[in-house]
């Protein structure tokens, strides 16, 4: 393993410290228990945001704290979900009398422990709402019961509930929107790495010099097939295809169009596959209104993409161009 | 004699040390089907948990306390489903002194409803129910048998064995082993087997009470 990293066990709480270090105007780190929350404040009767999950998919989430987008997140072990203390923490920091909303990907370490600080939140007496997101197309939902991940559509839906909940929209209204947003959303990715937690010291799979992995999750789960790398485009077309099909995306929709790296796969690659994924959406007819391009919700060092598209009524829109001030996305402000 | 607060001090302990021990073993299990960590965080809660027992505390006050140590430094899945078995096996205790078989084996079913409020599962998912869920009747029967308890917990021991070892051929329909689908048979589940030290952890700390 060869890494930039002192003690494999401070990967996590040294990267924090650094993330302190660097954005001290925009959130604070706090420590046993462990979790990143807005420096600013949360105004009152605003309705707190919170996401979470392991670390090592980096901006998200941590990088998504400040203002416009989360107002807390909690991070855990590489890839391990984090636990209810740290969360129940967090929800109790950002609570300012209107309640908070949990947003939650889902995976079955995290569901549950977000599950359990919702019951101690709520026996404390705070409104808690949760909105499990699961807008990975490549795990097939009637197989597998522990239902579809949560990956690239999650970094959507923080900064468009983000800004909805700036707006001042209710718990209520913020829970709907979470849900609808969710259930408007498809994502894929694939690999052409693996990637090595630290204190696991070796790549979670092994993949051949010239084969991928289509249908990835952002631990290196297995995805729906391995086979031989194939042009951009090719790949692309594998990964759209199955996104249109499943929603199903309709002729004249409008469209978030949002193309991510993995972590290891540069920007250059990331635009050429954006150019190929861009033309296609138009080829099935539909706008692409709005897009997001680069590193966001990431899995280590791992080469590889995911593509997500998120069909966008008028008032989503608006939501995405409000100003969003974090380390990870920042505009308008 | 039946069991009092040290007796499930000294079974927390010998559970602890039996994860501990077989550390490499439960991680090489979870690297085949899940993500290679149960191992290491099983020991890290219920290391912090054993640190956290008060020899003076009550049954129930013992069981609060390690399933929220379990809860907040086990991480994964497997911390809210300890920690929940643990903290709704505990409220059984509450109202007695002492426990004998039937006492044990409403404690143990409390707990696996717990487990299986948090976790959905349902028998032959492939989880740690289908360890604790034999063990449990196992434990009812010899209760309406009035089977001792040192008989009993044996009983449910080797239940627990059986119903671990019979994970093997199964599908996951639940957790990250799930999303392997097919080729998560052939493997034996690691929260199965971990739930198995459970009960012999059990079976050797009350070898004899009654």
């Amino acid at each position: 393993m060869k890494k930039l990293i002192n003690n494999p066990d401070d990967v996590v709480r040294e990267a924090l410290e650094g993330m302190a270090a660097a954005h001290p105007d925009l959130l604070t780190v706090h420590f046993d228990p462990t979790y990143v929350v807005r420096a600013d404040g949360v105004p009152d009767g605003k309705v707190g945001l919170l996401s979470g999950g392991g670390s090592g998919h980096e901006p998200m989430h941590n990088g998504f704290v400040g203002r416009g987008m989360l107002d807390a997140a909690c991070p855990g072990e590489v890839f391990t979900s984090p636990t209810p203390d740290q969360m129940q923490a967090a929800t109790e920091a950002i609570d300012a009398g209107a309640g908070v909303l949990h947003i939650v990907k889902n995976y079955t370490g995290d569901v549950m422990n977000f599950e359990m600080a919702e019951e101690m939140a709520e026996s404390g007496g705070i409104d808690v709402r949760s909105v499990v997101i699961d807008d990975d197309v490549a795990v097939e939902d009637s197989t597998y019961t522990a239902g579809r991940r949560g990956v690239g559509g999650t970094v959507l839906i923080e900064k468009i509930c983000g800004a909805a909940a700036d707006k001042g929209y209710s718990l209520d209204d913020l829970e709907a929107l979470c849900t609808r947003c969710n259930d408007n959303v498809r994502s894929m990715g694939m690999a052409l790495t693996s990637c090595t937690v630290p204190t696991a010291g070796e790549p979670t799979f092994d993949l051949g010099e010239d084969e991928m992995e289509i249908g990835i999750g952002i631990h290196g789960e297995p995805g729906r097939k391995r086979m031989e790398v194939e042009p951009a485009d090719q790949i692309v077309e594998r990964l759209m295809t199955p996104i249109v099909e499943d929603l199903p995306f309709k002729d004249g929709d409008d469209v978030i169009l949002f193309v991510n790296s993995m972590g290891g796969t540069p920007l250059i690659e990331v635009y050429l596959a954006y150019r190929k994924a861009a033309e296609l959406a138009e080829q099935h007819g539909l706008r692409v209104v709005r897009n997001l391009v680069g590193p966001y919700i990431t899995s280590l060092e791992m080469a590889g993409l995911s593509i997500t598209m998120m069909r966008a009524d008028d008032d989503i829109v608006e939501l995405w161009d409000a100003p969003v001030h974090t380390p990870g996305m920042r505009w308008g402000a | 004699m039946p069991l009092t607060a040290p007796d499930l001090h000294a079974w927390i302990r010998a559970f602890a040390d039996r994860v501990a021990e077989e550390r490499a073993y439960l991680t090489k299990l979870d690297s085949a089907i899940g993500d290679g960590d149960h191992g290491q965080n099983m020991n890290r809660g219920l290391s912090h948990a054993v640190d956290q027992i008060d020899d003076d505390a009550s049954m129930s006050d013992t069981m609060r306390t390690v399933a929220m140590a379990l809860i907040s430094k086990t991480g994964g899945a497997s911390g809210p489903l300890y920690g929940t078995l643990f903290m709704d096996a505990g409220k059984t205790t509450a109202e007695h002194e002492e426990l004998g078989t039937p006492e044990v084996a409403a404690l143990f079913r409390a707990g696996l409803n717990g487990v299986q409020r948090r976790g959905k599962a349902e028998p032959n998912d492939k989880t740690m129910v289908d360890a604790l869920l034999p063990a449990v009747e196992a434990l009812e029967d010899a209760a309406e048998n009035g089977t001792p308890l040192s008989e009993a917990i044996q009983q449910a021991a080797n239940a627990a064995k059986k119903g671990m070892e019979a994970t093997t051929p199964l599908e996951a329909r639940k957790g990250r082993a799930s999303y392997l689908g097919e080729r998560s048979k052939g493997h034996q589940d690691p929260g199965a087997t971990s739930t198995y030290y459970l009960l012999d952890a059990a079976a050797t700390a009350w070898s004899d009470r009654a």
